[in-house]
């Protein structure tokens, strides 16, 4: 008779727990599938070095892998990045924030199977921070504090800064910075990528009939163990939302990554009950009424305050989140970022204040003050119904309650940039701030006088200086301390912009759609490695 | 009859010329351009000095004569430049949609015909019965509906009906495939708007047809026919249809015409990937070369058109002879 041995036994229930436990936690997610969703733009071209607008995005970013990128499991923190192409945690910094090393994964390859090493890596953030003279890079002033980019080894990237900055992090996170091969740059230059595709993201091109769709299918050596889900997906271009709209009731698209407005939210849910599920957000985009300050009265701060103090939009977020897709109140950070102000600080700053007969009797002394009761002036307006042309009336009647006469110039895209930006002969002008990862020491250079897509006309030596102060300040208590002079300064003391709301995302989708979480960015969280197709539902 | 079409071909070449000026001056008068909206259109942060570079490199800057030759040259050169949007040539932007617009508007006239001459012929022949006037109030509410509106109610229509009687709503497919590759596919995403569209094109026809027919059928000749006995059937087959069809047959060769660039509104509401919607989105992304080259092509269709009209009214009239 055999003895019994405890440790055997022992072993031997150990090894079963290890056998049961070794695939780790259960997974629900099912594979397979091809992904049908419709975009709202056509692609220009190929190259997100050079290109702003989310058709580019969504087609092709799942075609591109990233250094570090918004956690795709947690994509509503605005602080919470991981790594895409490197390794392990998302370095903190050395040197006093001076300097950022990044490990490299190995055995990545790129679709056309060359290996990806720190090299790429370096050849790549050299093109978007240090274009060669006539190659354009859309981004590359985010990367105002890099001295260098380094690849002392295969496997390792040192990015060497000028100074420490809280922006960096967030500019290195952002989703068009793809990384290309160094191979395909030295051999066939800098405009290849506009026509060409490339990539070690979780799939690979087959084919785009332009104007229609894009197609692409898994990558099988993709770097993110099991994943992308997907079998493939097709990008179907769809300029009318009300194709769009269609297209996903008729479940000839699942989803749209943009958003809808809430009446298209609720006609779907009408129509098809729990087929269809819908995530909300905060949006990183806000509109804001922009005084040219190179035109009488607007270069007087008084009639500017007029201007903010009226609006309601405490009142303002409930009544108009039901038709139009702005929500938030407020200020110059987005709302849910730590920098952003309290409740408390905003009812600080003029056009915040709760009680809203005291705001409206301020601007109308503050014009006679200035000389100008009952102010007439024209809205340079932009012709989109969402959220434009809805926040443009409302800015209307809000100004009204204050006495004041205003008039709507709805223009078409073109038109409007040109007035806005070339002619600048407008009064006041409906202008906007809409950004990828959240990172608020880059997105609030908007208020600066000197920066390129600020059209009020002005030059503010303290707002430069204080944002100065900022740049190079690495601690958050510090930086919060600074964004809150900033803030009172930009809205409220010089009031050189009101900003209205900010804007709210609204996504519904097939429910058979799992995985994808929706971010505060219709950039952001696009590379679809981790979506995947409840068949169940289908 | 060739010295005919050759002075057409040759008066062709002044009206391609003065619409190439218009074009090209109008564009130019609306404010605003291709790198402002591609760099600065999504509301991202857009640096100054990459728009100038934008226009540097799409010769924006240039003069405006400098401009002009660019385009007008491409026509000796067969080099009709590139999309300022997309930067692919803009052959094969036109071509790749040509298919497409063809193919609906070859279905679409064919619809049309298929409904215009039984009905234009019953409504006359039957005239002031309540068979003419159902036909008369079907072909007037064809001209009064809008096609684009027409198809916005089928496709909600499909929607409605479908999951009703269905429980799962289905529409069209919203993207192309050649009918060589999947017929039926095709044919499920094309029939919508070559029936929205064919509706209203065969109500002019329906109506053109009636008038001509019942204008024939009151000439001596036909009085003629019936006074020697031949039956209804063969007086309106073999005498009195081929001559009623001249002018109808303008009118289908002119909206043929049309529907190739011209369904604008029907393209944005199928999603169908044709001339008519690449060029909203030329207009709306200010892509000059590309909004330039599809004006001209329409002009040309249509001069064209025309030319092969006339000819084809000489062929089938006998008495009619170009000098």
């Amino acid at each position: 008779m055999r003895r019994f041995s405890p440790k055997l036994a022992a072993a031997a229930v150990l090894g079963c727990a290890v056998g049961l436990g070794v695939g780790g936690p259960a997974s629900a997610q099912e594979r397979g599938g091809i992904l049908n969703f419709v975009v709202a733009g056509k692609i220009p071209s190929y190259d997100g070095h050079q290109e702003t607008t989310f058709a580019v995005i969504h087609p092709l970013a799942p075609l591109y892998s990233l250094l570090i990128r918004v956690n795709p499991e947690n994509p509503q923190s605005p602080t919470d990045f991981v790594c895409d192409l490197c390794e392990g945690d998302v370095p903190k910094g050395e040197k006093g924030g001076t300097e950022f090393t990044f490990k490299i994964r190995q055995g990545v390859k790129f679709a056309d199977g060359t290996p990806l090493t720190s090299a790429d890596i370096k050849a790549t953030y050299d093109k978007i921070i240090f274009p060669p003279e006539g190659v354009p890079s859309a981004r590359k002033a985010f990367f105002r504090m890099v001295e260098s980019v380094e690849a002392p080894d295969p496997t390792t990237v040192v990015f060497k800064l000028k100074f420490p900055s809280g922006a960096f992090m967030p500019a290195v996170a952002n989703p068009y910075n793809w990384i290309y091969s160094k191979k395909d740059l030295d051999t066939h230059g800098y405009e290849w990528h506009k026509k060409n595709i490339n990539g070690s993201g979780p799939f690979i091109f087959v084919q785009e009939q332009p104007g229609s769709f894009l197609e692409a299918k898994r990558n099988p050596n993709y770097h993110h163990p099991g994943q992308p889900y997907l079998d493939g997906y097709k990008a179907i271009q769809a300029p009318k939302m009300a194709v769009r709209l269609q297209a996903i009731r008729g479940d000839r698209a699942a989803i749209e990554f943009r958003g809808f407005p809430p009446k298209a939210r609720d006609d779907l849910v009408a129509a098809l009950g729990d087929k269809i599920t819908v995530q909300e957000s905060d949006w990183n985009c806000a509109l804001f009424a922009t005084p040219n300050q190179k035109r009488e009265p607007f270069n007087d701060p008084r009639i500017r305050q007029a201007l903010t103090l009226p609006l309601d939009r405490w009142g303002g977020s409930k009544y108009l989140s039901e038709i139009a897709i702005v929500k938030t109140v407020g200020g110059i950070v987005f709302p849910n970022h730590p920098l952003a102000a309290s409740k408390q600080e905003l009812q600080q700053i003029a056009g915040y204040w709760p009680d809203l007969k005291k705001s409206q009797a301020r601007a109308k002394a503050l014009l006679e003050q200035a000389g100008h009761p009952g102010l007439k002036f024209e809205l340079n307006n932009r012709g989109v119904d969402q959220p434009y042309k809805v926040v443009g009336t409302w800015l209307i009647d809000q100004w009204a309650r204050a006495g004041m006469n205003v008039t709507q110039r709805v223009q078409p895209t073109p038109p409007f940039y040109a007035t806005l930006r070339k002619k600048k002969d407008f009064d006041v002008s409906l202008d906007f701030n809409c950004q990828s990862v959240v990172n608020p020491i880059a997105d609030i250079t908007k208020f600066l006088g000197s920066a390129g897509n600020n059209y009020g006309s002005y030059e503010d030596q303290v707002l430069e200086d204080t944002y100065d102060q900022l740049l190079r300040t690495g601690d958050e208590a510090g930086q919060r301390k600074l964004i809150r002079q900033f803030e009172k300064r930009a809205l409220d003391e010089m009031a050189h912009m009101a900003i209205t709301l900010w804007w709210y995302k609204i996504n519904p989708h097939r429910s058979y759609v799992k995985g994808w979480k929706i971010a505060p960015s219709h950039y952001l969280n696009q590379q679809l490695d981790n979506i995947w197709l409840d068949k169940s539902l289908m | 009859m060739y010295k005919y079409i050759l002075k057409r071909l040759l008066l062709a070449i002044p009206t391609l010329f003065g619409a190439a000026v218009l074009v090209f001056l109008l564009l130019r008068m609306v404010p605003g351009d291709v790198c402002e909206v591609r760099l600065a259109g999504s509301g991202l942060y857009a640096d100054p000095a990459e728009i100038e570079l934008c226009r540097e490199q799409l010769g924006l800057n240039e003069p405006m004569l400098a401009q002009f030759w660019a385009f007008i040259s491409g026509y000796f050169t067969w080099d009709l430049g590139n999309s300022m949007w997309t930067g692919k040539p803009i052959t094969y932007e036109i071509g790749l949609r040509f298919q497409l617009s063809l193919q609906v508007a070859i279905m679409a006239t064919l619809v049309a015909i298929a409904i215009a001459i039984p009905l234009g012929i019953i409504s006359a022949v039957k005239q002031d019965t309540w068979i003419d006037y159902v036909v008369r109030a079907f072909s007037i509410a064809g001209i009064a509906i809008p096609s684009f509106w027409l198809g916005i109610m089928i496709i909600l229509g499909l929607l409605i009906s479908t999951q009703y009687f269905f429980g799962d709503p289905w529409m069209p497919p919203i993207d192309y495939v050649s009918p060589f590759e999947d017929p039926w596919r095709n044919m499920s995403q094309l029939i919508w708007p070559a029936v929205a569209t064919g509706y209203r094109y065969s109500a002019v026809a329906t109506r053109m047809t009636r008038s001509a027919l019942l204008e024939v059928l009151r000439e001596d000749y036909v009085r003629t026919a019936r006074s020697k006995g031949l039956m209804e059937r063969v007086i309106i087959n073999r005498h009195a249809l081929k001559n009623a069809l001249l002018p109808v047959v303008t009118i289908i060769a002119i909206e043929f015409a049309f529907l190739i660039g011209g369904l604008v509104v029907t393209e944005q509401v199928f999603n169908l990937n044709g001339l008519g919607k690449l060029f909203v989105e030329a207009v709306d992304a200010q892509d000059f070369n590309l909004t330039q080259q599809l004006v001209m092509l329409v002009v040309l269709i249509f001069v064209l058109t025309n030319l092969v009209v006339d000819i084809f009214y000489a062929w089938l009239d006998p008495r009619i002879r170009y000098s």
